[in-house]
């Protein structure tokens, strides 16, 4: 009899999870329709052919040349995405990776231009520097949040403020800048922290792809197989019941404040250490930005915010050919904004709808349940219990 | 601002706010409250006789910072009512975005007044997005709020290429370009006639009290955009409809307790909609504001304004009277910083250096030692700093309104009140 049972759970179970990967698909390509339909009306609204748009950005995207552009880009942004999820997952807003990120490789970038070790030390020095400044300017505002009650959000948009005008006050010449031209920038760092690449074809991916990598299985890591991860997915989901159940709810905001910003720090190496070598005015701002955006739109799942970067990426490297055939580069901002609100409001849609599946199919069953009951003799005194 | 304004601020500030906590109310009556604006006044002159940085109270000063606070100010009116219907609106850098772009587009073609119009408009279409996402399809108020704010700006570069800077179009050989409209007219001002030129008279003859008082006073009457006092009316407005009326207090019982307002028939879902399309109206007022005053859209012209009316929002405690001290602080430093303060700032440090000694010498009568010691020993390496610099550095002048906020909010955050519902998804009928 009891073995009858678990196998009636099991299957329901089974047949649950069918329901759920259907509903797990759903919500992405409702989105992606959503958004594909918006846009066609918006490009068709201007007189011109979406079809022939959307054929010219997979025909270029798909390019060797385009591919490695696209990656190159998604480091950064996947990095970002990363910092900004570790806050998501708690319900925590780091608005500020944007400014915790410049600030990360401002100082970074100092520090690499001041020191001449072998690489083998100092690119390790540069990433740990990184990653503290990170930490510490996004720990005030966990601090500011545990002790003085605080918001994050408002916090560190300040804090992006200051940060950038820290920068400004130290990048010029005579303090931490020198001139190059009508470019202000940090003193180049020595060859041997310039980071490896990786040959192709054509253009070689920048190395630090390594690190986005690790950052992203440490990620996935941390959050699903960890102690620390379970406590950060429970004060997600209900504060109260995790302060209950023993967590400190305090502890776990400076933690994964600093965490985000420590992720955050590394935001700023691939650029610094792949490309520029050096932090100057013209390095560039909002990734952080950029990384909500990527968050949002991969679910704050690993692997998702991987896909979302290189459609980030995809879709700014496919927007300067469609100025070449006589569309508005602009559109693919249109593109990613639409993309970004169909994402949630799918995802809220599909949420909802599952439980009002499960509703009704835990109302069948206590209905079929009471219905045996009923003809087993007993009386109605069990649908009382069973109809809350 | 005009003492009047001020008065009627703080009374809004001071009135009777229902439920707060622990019974913390600090009411001031009005004589207290002409002596504390009067203390501040001659705190001021003090220090500008003192250190003969004249800037602090002169008109200019302030009517820069008036026009500088405006847009800051309807950006975080259009926060506080969203937020006062439970609805948290980061969305408003958006709205903002759509407002100056609204603006610059119709401006130049029907000029300032309906350039405003069509701000509110367009801040209100975004306002409409934010309330179908947030209220109809229960998306979280902040994700939302960011996607909007992206939308928002794809939209308007995208729009603004397509109007402004195609080539061979009326826009473009108006001056338009890709990044920025064709210029539109003046928005009148408004000079109250003998009243400004007295004020100005005596301002020049820097009498202590009497001509700063002028000063700051003169800013009020003397070539004040007509737009600014509109938004002024808006504060008053959303005060005496917020707190004074059956249609402001079932839109704050949104923002309270949704339950309740709906056993009493309330139709919340109706409320928040009015409640984030009138706050995205605001914002788009704010973002016309820039745009006029500038005489066209310019790309990325709110320059994170929207998060910054945010930032006055919390910090005037969610409430109109607040709100306006808030965005007027910011209008205040912002000013310094466009007009190079660097001595202005050097000088209020000494003012800081002395409040703080002032706080210390209040803590030890309260016996707080600790608290008293942290305080001196700030306030006197703000004396070293003051005593041995001449100037602040420029981005020190520009840091000080987000030092100002943070700090007030570290200090006061206690004192707060949030709406109650705030940010949390309400559906009808989850209460059965």
């Amino acid at each position: 009899m009891k073995t009858l049972k678990t196998l009636k759970t099991l299957k329901t179970t089974k047949k649950f999870d069918t329901e759920r990967v259907l509903l797990a698909v759903a919500a992405p390509v409702l989105a992606i329709v959503g958004a594909l339909a918006i846009t066609s009306v918006i490009i068709a609204a201007t007189g011109r052919d979406p079809f022939h748009a959307y054929s010219v950005m997979i025909n270029f995207g798909t390019t060797p040349e385009s591919q490695v552009w696209i990656i190159n880009k998604a480091i950064p942004y996947y990095l970002s995405a990363a910092a900004v999820a570790i806050g998501f997952r708690m319900h925590l807003f780091n608005i500020g990776v944007d400014g915790q990120y410049r600030m990360a490789a401002f100082f970074a970038a100092v520090v690499g231009g001041a020191l001449t070790l072998p690489g083998i030390i100092q690119i390790p020095v540069i990433l740990i520097t990184a990653m503290l400044v990170g930490a510490v300017w996004a720990g005030i505002a966990g601090y500011l949040k545990t002790t003085r009650g605080v918001s994050e959000v408002i916090s560190t948009i300040m804090l992006n403020s200051i940060g950038g005008l820290i920068i400004a006050y130290f990048l010029r010449e005579g303090r931490l800048g020198e001139r190059e031209g009508n470019l202000v920038h940090t003193p180049d760092l020595p060859a041997s922290s310039h980071f490896f690449t990786i040959p192709t074809a054509v253009k070689p991916i920048w190395g630090t792809v390594v690190i986005a990598i690790l950052v992203g299985i440490g990620y996935w890591f941390v959050i699903n197989r960890t102690r620390f991860g379970f406590d950060l997915r429970a004060v997600g989901a209900s504060e109260t019941a995790a302060q209950a159940s023993g967590v400190s709810v305090k502890r776990m905001v400076v933690t994964s404040m600093v965490l985000s910003g420590a992720v955050a720090g590394l935001v700023g190496m691939p650029t610094l250490l792949n490309e520029s070598y050096n932090y100057g005015t013209d390095f560039p701002v909002g990734v952080g930005f950029t990384g909500i955006a990527i968050a949002l739109l991969g679910r704050n799942h690993a692997v998702g915010m991987v896909l979302a970067a290189l459609l980030w990426g995809f879709l700014e490297r496919t927007g300067i050919r469609l100025e070449f055939e006589e569309f508005a580069q602009e559109i693919v901002g249109v593109m990613q904004g639409v993309i970004v609100l169909c994402v949630v409001i799918a995802y809220e849609l599909v949420r909802r709808y599952g439980l009002k599946l499960q509703q009704r199919k835990v109302g069948e069953e206590l209905a079929a349940a009471t219905e045996n009951n009923g003809r087993n003799g007993k009386g109605p005194s069990d649908t009382a219990e069973v109809s809350a | 601002m005009s003492t009047n304004l001020s008065a009627l601020i703080t009374r809004g500030l001071s009135s009777k706010n229902s439920g707060t906590s622990a019974g913390r109310e600090s009411r001031f009556s009005y004589p207290v409250i002409l002596l504390i604006i009067a203390g501040a006044l001659i705190a001021l002159s003090t220090l500008r006789v003192v250190t003969g940085a004249t800037s602090i109270t002169a008109s200019t000063q302030y009517a820069a910072a008036l026009s500088l606070a405006v847009p800051i100010g309807l950006a975080g009116l259009g926060g506080l009512w969203a937020e006062r219907a439970g609805i948290i609106n980061i969305g408003l850098e958006g709205m903002m975005m759509l407002g100056t772009f609204a603006a610059g587009w119709i401006g130049w073609q029907h000029g300032p007044w309906m350039a405003a119009l069509a701000g509110v408009l367009g801040g209100a279409l975004g306002g409409l997005v934010h309330a179908i996402a947030t209220v109809t399809f229960g998306v979280d108020h902040i994700v939302s709020g960011v996607a909007i704010n992206i939308l928002a700006l794809g939209t308007v570069q995208f729009l603004a290429k397509l109007w402004f800077g195609a080539e061979g179009s009326a826009a473009s050989a108006a001056g338009g370009n890709d990044k920025q409209s064709p210029p539109m007219e003046d928005m009148p001002t408004l000079t109250v006639p003998l009243l400004a030129d007295w004020l100005g008279r005596i301002e020049q003859q820097h009498w202590f009290f009497v001509s700063d008082a002028a000063g700051i006073l003169r800013a009020g009457v003397n070539d004040v955009s007509w737009l600014t006092l509109v938004a002024v009316a808006l504060f008053i407005g959303t005060f005496y409809i917020l707190w004074r009326s059956p249609f402001g207090l079932r839109l704050r019982s949104c923002g309270e307790s949704p339950l309740s307002a709906e056993s009493l028939g309330v139709n919340v879902y109706t409320y928040k909609y009015y409640a984030v399309v009138i706050s995205g109206a605001m914002a788009g007022l704010g973002g016309a504001f820039l745009a006029i005053g500038v005489h066209f859209y310019q790309d990325q012209m709110t320059g994170g304004r929207g998060y910054i009316g945010l930032a006055t929002m919390i910090f005037g405690n969610w409430r109109p009277g607040g709100v306006a001290l808030g965005a007027g602080l910011f209008g205040f430093t912002d000013a310094l910083r466009l007009r190079g303060g660097g001595t202005t700032v050097h000088a209020l440090l000494l003012l800081f250096a002395v409040l703080l000694i002032g706080i210390a010498l209040w803590k030890l009568r309260k016996g707080h030692k600790r608290q008293a010691l942290i305080n001196s020993v700030i306030g006197g390496l703000l004396v070293v700093w003051y005593v041995t610099t001449e100037t602040v550095p420029r981005e020190l002048v520009a840091a000080s309104p987000y030092l100002t906020t943070l700090l007030v909010l570290a200090l006061f955050s206690q004192r707060l009140r949030v709406p109650k519902a705030i940010g949390k998804p309400y559906r009808r009928g989850q209460g059965k």
